[in-house]
């Protein structure tokens, strides 16, 4: 076993990576839960973003363009979803779940000429004077552009949430929709909005993935991300700030296993890799304590009766 | 312009009838999918439902229905008590493969010593496993009140980690050269889930499954038990006032799941699979949502749609040889099953009516 070996700036500078993608669709599915809908097809969603993004970076070479259609890959998804639960009033759980089994299949599906190649690289942020500073430099100053996208992302939305006019429409739905709709706001058409966007951000963070974080294509590669997402939304007590805390939380529990495993400690490499799985079961003990916080037409069908 | 009203009562018409519908919108769906991949879509969906049972080598296929049905109905049997209460386990997946741990690992305990009730107790410990993989969720919720979805999915992967650690590690095969994976319980008798009627693909766990079929039925028709879980679900505020024990229901409902996947488990490694292995689980305790749909929730239908189920793999692995139909288009085929079902089912509680603009 030999600790020495994990440098603490390669450490903080690979949470922040890690970290992106939960972040990025936990975002998103943080928009969808605050307008009263549960969309439990993240990993759906996301897993089609991965492949999305890696096939158009692969075949046009172009990253950026990679991630403009996972976003849109994503938001097809969700407006499936969307479909299903604003216009056909089925069950949210229940599609949620379909549009996750379908995802996985849709994606491996598409994936198949697309396995063990690499994908083009995306450029990272090369600031002359900052990105030379000592440790900051490494940790803050060197990222892709889509580290510091998410970031931007998470403020935008926390803002929008707390000072704007559409902020307050989306958080009134969430909370009483019927009450909502007597006042004359549109209520499936938020819903649709905010579902759209959870799908897109989804489908950013999976590309992310596939692009930057591992990156090659594998089947299921998101594995349970999606799933670690939702559990950050429960979390983060549906708070945008919040998120960026539990992010970056399992983030670190998961550069540190990968680290650990390196490094060659005497725990088996089944139990580290347990551990991102468990410590969510245990944050979200600790947090479902706090019910309160939770919309209050979290998953509950609208249907405005003439 | 369309307009939705809301039925008084869900339509039973509509109830019985929007499976089928869903099963033959997702054919043509599927077979526009097919035509798109550059096969005869005809073709494919015939390979995929037909042949398996009418086909030239359907002798051999037909017993292949039963031993894939029977965890698919199973797994589906227990989710549905628990998704009709609105408690929702979709970790069926972990306890199937817990099931089998435990199981496989009471009967790899006798090798090699031949003993009648070596059998019987690793259907216990199959059943013990699952449960107490699902008693996690649900003491959790009842205790805590965490959220069950995520805490039973989130032990998917972790099952999947110790599935990985036992068959590398604990239990291994010691004669097995290094290579992972259990000795085969195919060839330990008194540990073989073998066949009850040669020939049929009749083991024990399709016996286990028509058993749960029917105390299922039992179960939410004649008993009070029963009663509650479908009251929970329908009405759960007048449930609360009939003085339903809500922790009690969580406790059931998840802890009959769980050890129902976990004998799925268990059948499965000492029967069609033989043996604890990395890649054991296949995907049945996620199919087995898909079933449980399908099948109203009802165990008859239960019973059917995982028949059904049962056919789109093996027709599925025959398109996969035969016409080179991917893997993965099966997997979307049975996902997009699921989407219409739910699209479909709107016309069960509500009536779709023609409205012009001015009514009068």
């Amino acid at each position: 076993m030999d600790l020495s070996s994990i440098n603490p700036a390669l450490l903080l500078a690979s949470l922040l990576v890690a970290a992106t993608p939960i972040l990025l669709a936990a975002i998103g599915e943080l928009v969808v839960e605050r307008s009263g809908v549960l969309n439990l097809g993240v990993e759906g969603m996301m897993i089609t973003g991965a492949i999305c993004g890696f096939a158009v970076s692969v075949e046009t070479g172009s990253p950026a363009l990679g991630f403009l259609l996972a976003a849109l890959g994503g938001a097809v998804l969700a407006l499936l979803f969307a479909l299903l639960t604003q216009f056909a009033l089925a069950n949210q759980v229940a599609s949620g779940l379909a549009l996750t089994l379908f995802g996985l299949g849709l994606s491996s599906l598409m994936g198949q000429g697309y396995v063990g190649i690499k994908p083009p690289p995306t450029p990272k942020l090369d600031i002359p004077v900052l990105s030379d500073l000592p440790f900051i430099g490494r940790v803050v100053f060197s990222h892709d552009l889509m580290v510091y996208f998410a970031l931007a992302l998470v403020a935008a939305v926390w803002a929008t949430l707390k000072y704007t006019r559409v902020g307050l429409i989306l958080r009134a739905v969430g909370e009483n929709h019927d009450a909502a709709h007597a006042l004359g706001y549109k209520v499936v058409r938020v819903r649709l909005m905010a579902i759209l966007f959870g799908g897109a951000c989804a489908g950013l963070g999976g590309a992310y993935i596939s692009l930057v974080r591992v990156p090659q294509w594998t089947e299921g590669m998101t594995a349970g991300a999606g799933w670690i997402a939702l559990a950050l939304v429960v979390f983060a007590s549906w708070k945008a700030g919040r998120v960026l805390l539990g992010a970056w939380l399992f983030g670190g529990v998961t550069v540190l296993q990968l680290n650990l495993q390196a490094a060659g400690v005497a725990i088996p490499v089944e139990y580290l890799s347990m551990s991102p799985y468990l410590i969510t079961i245990v944050v979200l003990v600790i947090m479902s304590a706090d019910k309160s916080r939770a919309p209050a037409s979290l998953g509950r069908v609208f249907h405005a009766s003439s | 312009m369309l307009k939705l009203e809301k039925r008084p009562q869900p339509s039973r018409l509509w109830t019985y009838l929007t499976p089928v519908v869903a099963v033959v919108i997702t054919m043509i769906a599927g077979g526009a999918l097919f035509a798109l991949l550059g096969k005869n879509p005809v073709e494919a969906i015939g390979t995929i439902f037909w042949e398996p049972l009418f086909g030239e080598f359907a002798f051999y296929y037909r017993p292949q229905l039963l031993v894939k049905g029977a965890p698919l109905i199973l797994i589906a049997i227990g989710l549905s008590l628990g998704f009709r209460a609105g408690i929702w386990n979709i970790g069926a997946e972990g306890q199937y493969i817990i099931g089998a741990l435990t199981g496989a690992g009471v009967g790899l305990a006798f090798y090699p010593m031949e003993a009648w009730f070596i059998f019987p107790l690793m259907v216990i410990a199959g059943a013990l496993g699952g449960w107490a993989w699902a008693m996690i969720p649900a003491l959790l919720k009842v205790r805590f009140g965490t959220n069950e979805i995520l805490v039973s999915l989130m032990l998917v992967y972790v099952a999947e980690q110790l599935l990985a650690k036992m068959s590398l590690g604990l239990l291994r095969n010691p004669e097995g050269h290094g290579f992972p994976g259990s000795r085969n319980l195919q060839q330990y008798e008194s540990a073989h889930n073998a066949e009850v009627i040669a020939g049929t693909g009749m083991h024990w766990g399709v016996l286990a499954a028509f058993l749960a079929v029917i105390l299922a039925y039992v179960l939410l028709n004649r008993h009070i038990l029963g009663y509650h879980i479908r009251l929970t679900g329908e009405a759960p505020r007048a449930a609360r006032f009939a003085g339903v024990n809500p922790a009690r229901l969580i406790l059931f409902c998840l802890g009959t799941a769980g050890a129902l996947a976990g004998m799925a488990g268990m059948f499965e490694v000492s029967g069609p699979s033989g043996q604890v292995s990395i890649d054991f689980n296949v995907g049945y305790g996620f199919t087995a949502i898909i079933v449980a749909f399908l099948g109203r929730l009802h165990p008859i239908g239960i019973l059917f749609a995982g028949l059904l189920m049962a056919l789109t793999y093996i027709g599925g692995e025959i398109a996969q040889s035969n016409l080179g139909l991917p893997a993965a288009a099966i997997q979307m085929f049975q996902g997009m099953l699921l989407f219409f079902l739910l699209a479909v089912d709107l016309l069960t509680n509500f009536r779709i009516r023609i409205k012009t603009a001015e009514a009068a």
